[in-house]
């Protein structure tokens, strides 16, 4: 497969980046003992509770261990692009009829949480949903999914997926791990039933949610996975204040938050809690975008979307940022040091990238003034949350002022926030690209047109970027993808400027050196199913 | 020359006598409420910071400086520079625009419904005023925080809406006080007159009631505004307030504030006694106003 060859030195750059510093004894060493509680915190509640609709770890990291998947990443191997093991089949399959077809066999004896059997059937539902969702169903994967032809169950224990061409893609896209598995007869009672209820077959029964509060979970002794899970049950705590999460550990109310913390707050329990602490450090699949609404004036010209991303200094950023922010390294719209992103001179050649600052910024006045817009206001939404939200909110409102423009920010908790995105109610928003599997060609799919991306939110039409991920898609020449991914990369942000990349991220997860069984990867969406992971105490 | 002469003579000068009354006045003022005097004190210097921040700001407060992150307080920059290397000081400085502005005109807009309403209720009486009265019995039922959080969670986030949440439950809070003092004035003989010469109820209400409660409502507006600059610093604290990068002594309170609050804690601690000191002076100040304007209180 291509793509695999292509995604062998991403996955040896992550392994070589993943590191794990502190005190801790490497968690697969010991043997892992049974019981406890692990308790954690959440900096954000989800919007809904559907994972084929949303995108954010509010979601993921309290309701992943309700749900299984049909296939999911190597626990013990997380930051491998690669490396997936079945969750709800038997084995994983080989592509036959030219890489068109993949059987996966299931599980026999597998149940939701209500009693009633989980079967081939229930699997078709959930991906049927997720690939072509009816009307009114918002689903954020459509665009994973766009080799798919069928999905089909000849029984209750076979699942045979046709694609329309042979994709190194698909297996990725099968393995993200918002695919989770529903009840086909809660789906025909109520497509949107899961929305706000809970019920799945994974190694947690729900037990209760307090909104603004937490959400608990206790042990699956039905699971299908002998001896898991290890713990008795969990506890996901929300807290916004990221200086509340920290303090959270420092004190041993929580063990672990999944997300990431800055370097100062880790630098903090580091050096107060010594060898009770360890941390764990990864690259991010993950980045801060900007997007104008481009349905709205003066953002319908291009010139004015052109002048903002001209405005902002990355390479400056980054070097500063990275000091407060849980963000670092700059790169365009594909994971930086993959093979199909750019190099770096290549990077400089786009607008918003170009090594002399004083020289675009200028030319940011320069169109400003050409488009009538010398003067620009407006507002930016903002995510209500500390990081990196409101840091690099601030901090591009700086940028843009330097070629006077004002902007106030307005932060939003996530339901709302999500709310103005999908009701195009904005001038300019934070948006972001967190990913799962390090995949960029389908990664980039945020960036299609609003009716074809993932969870596009800059409201414009272009066929021509739309044709670039297919052809790109398809080709299985990694020259031609390597092309055509960096005109893909300057149509966006420089040509027609749809939408802006600032700055990607850095995870560091500094948590309880009792908390065993768990590895970071670069993505804060990955291995948060809890199934293997048991308290050292 | 007969012409200027004449100007001259026709000119009013200032009345020396009237001045040195003034002046006498403020003395007194100082001398009974010495307290009052610091609370007055303390919002004179508000107000000149607010109104001259731009010539008294060493600094643009949004501006970022990210080679001087995190600086001790120094001749430099006086209260240190916050995680974005902003200047502290100058942020308080701007801080006060904001403090004022929310607490002004939620305090003046709250209370002035609440002067209205209370004397109206009064005035009317009966089955108006005990309709009335309950249903103020059910706002003044939410404490001042939770009611303005639930004003926020209606109407969003920001400076506007912030005014809106904190004028909201002062109209309850006014229009009770201010009722109490109407309902005297309801039974005196010139109000009775007023209705026998059938006067509107507008005209006996803003023409001859309100102005006799003018007393409690200066009051109430004074302590409002302390109250106001606290509720405004509690909100923006809980993010939702203004918004960064606005200059605010709440905002500045969080973020950086509680995450560096070990390693730099000049982010919190100037911004804490900017609201201290604030809130400190109105109710001071408010208390002193509140003997002055109290006949019982004044003869004491």
């Amino acid at each position: 497969m291509r793509l695999t060859q292509l995604m062998r030195p991403a996955f040896a750059l992550a392994a070589a980046a993943v590191v794990a510093v502190g005190f801790g004894v490497p968690p697969a060493k010991a043997a892992p003992k049974k019981g406890g509680v692990m308790t954690f915190v959440v900096p954000d509640e989800p919007p809904s509770w559907d994972g084929h609709r949303e995108t954010t770890f509010a979601l993921i990291h309290p309701f992943a261990p309700f749900y299984s998947l049909l296939i999911k990443v190597n626990p013990e191997n997380p930051s491998s692009p690669t490396d997936f093991v079945c969750d709800l089949c038997t084995e994983m399959p080989k592509p036959a009829d030219g890489g068109k077809t993949y059987t996966f066999k299931l599980r026999q004896g597998v149940k939701f949480h209500d009693g009633t059997p989980l079967t081939a059937h229930d699997v078709v539902a959930s991906f049927k949903k997720i690939i072509s969702p009816p009307k009114g169903v918002t689903s954020a994967r459509v665009a994973y999914f766009v080799m798919v032809d069928s999905v089909s169950a000849p029984d209750n224990h076979t699942v045979v997926f046709k694609l329309k061409y042979p994709s190194g893609a698909f297996i990725p896209a099968l393995a993200t791990p918002y695919n989770f598995i529903y009840s086909k007869a809660k789906l025909d009672a109520d497509i949107r039933w899961y929305e706000k209820n809970v019920m799945g077959s994974g190694p947690f029964k729900f037990v209760a949610r307090e909104a603004g509060a937490f959400v608990k979970g206790e042990r699956n002794k039905d699971f299908y996975v002998k001896d898991r899970p290890y713990l008795d049950g969990f506890e996901a705590i929300f807290s916004s204040k990221q200086a509340l999460r920290v303090q959270a550990i420092r004190g041993d109310r929580a063990a672990i938050e999944f997300r990431g913390f800055p370097p100062k707050s880790r630098d903090d329990l580091v050096k107060a809690l010594g060898k009770d602490i360890t941390v764990q450090e990864s690259p991010w699949n993950c980045v801060l975008l900007f997007t104008p609404n481009s349905k709205k004036k003066p953002f319908d010209d291009v010139r004015v979307r052109r002048a903002l991303t001209l405005a902002v200094d990355r390479w400056g950023g980054s070097k500063h940022l990275s000091q407060i922010a849980i963000v670092k390294p700059v790169g365009g719209v594909s994971y930086p040091d993959h093979p199909l992103a750019p190099k770096k001179a290549e990077l400089e050649q786009i607008a918003g990238f170009w090594p002399d600052i004083n020289k675009s910024r200028a030319e940011a006045k320069r169109l400003l003034k050409e488009a009538g817009q010398e003067n620009l206001k407006f507002t930016l939404i903002n995510r209500a949350i500390d990081q990196p939200y409101t840091i690099v909110g601030t901090w591009l409102i700086d940028q843009w002022r330097q070629i006077g423009v004002t902007v106030d920010q307005k932060m939003d908790p996530t339901g709302p926030f999500y709310a103005k995105l999908r009701s195009s109610d904005f001038d300019v928003t934070m948006d972001f690209n967190c990913q799962s599997v390090i995949n960029p060609l389908l990664d980039i799919g945020k960036f299609l047109s609003a009716d074809k991306g993932n969870e596009s939110y800059g409201g414009y039409t272009d066929r021509t970027l739309d044709k670039m991920f297919d052809d790109m898609n398809r080709t299985g020449d990694e020259a031609e993808q390597k092309k055509l991914m960096l005109a893909f990369e300057k149509r966006v942000l420089d040509e027609q400027a749809h939408s802006f990349v600032t700055l990607w991220w850095n995870r560091i997860i500094p948590h309880r050196s009792y908390v065993k069984g768990w590895k970071v990867s670069p993505s804060h969406y990955l291995n948060q199913d809890l199934a293997n992971v048991w308290l050292d105490k | 020359m007969t012409v200027a002469a004449d100007v001259r003579t026709e000119i009013e000068l200032p009345d020396r006598s009237e001045t040195a009354n003034w002046w006498s006045r403020v003395r007194q003022f100082v001398r009974r409420n010495p307290l009052g005097a610091a609370g007055a004190i303390v919002i004179i210097v508000m107000f000149i910071m607010a109104a001259l921040a731009d010539f008294i700001a060493p600094y643009n407060p949004v501006a970022n400086a990210f080679d001087r992150l995190h600086q001790p307080p120094s001749l430099e920059n006086w209260f240190g520079t916050d995680q974005f290397g902003r200047d502290v000081f100058s942020r308080i400085v701007y801080g006060a625009r904001t403090a004022l502005l929310v607490g002004f005109v939620s305090s003046f807009i709250g209370a002035s419904i609440g002067l209205v309403l209370g004397v109206g209720s009064a005035y009317f009486g009966g089955r108006t005023d005990l309709i009335f009265q309950r249903i103020l019995d059910v706002f003044m039922a939410f404490p001042l925080i939770i009611m303005a959080l639930a004003v926020i969670s209606i109407f969003g986030t920001g400076a506007q809406n912030v005014i809106i949440a904190i004028t909201i439950p002062f109209i309850p809070r006014c229009a009770r006080v201010v009722r109490s003092s109407a309902l005297a004035i309801r039974e005196m003989p010139y109000i009775d007159a007023a209705r026998a010469n059938g006067f509107s109820h507008s005209r006996i209400i803003l023409r001859h009631m309100v102005p006799n409660v003018m007393a409690p409502f200066l009051i109430m507006i004074t302590a409002f505004v302390g109250q106001a600059i606290l509720l405004e610093a509690s909100l923006s604290y809980l993010g939702l307030g203004v918004q960064e990068p606005t200059p605010a002594w709440g905002l500045m309170l969080q973020g950086g504030a509680e995450e560096y609050a070990e390693s730099a804690p000049w982010i919190a601690i100037f911004p804490g006694i900017a609201i201290s000191l604030a809130v400190f002076g109105f109710s001071l100040f408010g208390d002193a106003v509140r003997d002055e304007l109290d006949p019982k209180l004044r003869s004491q």
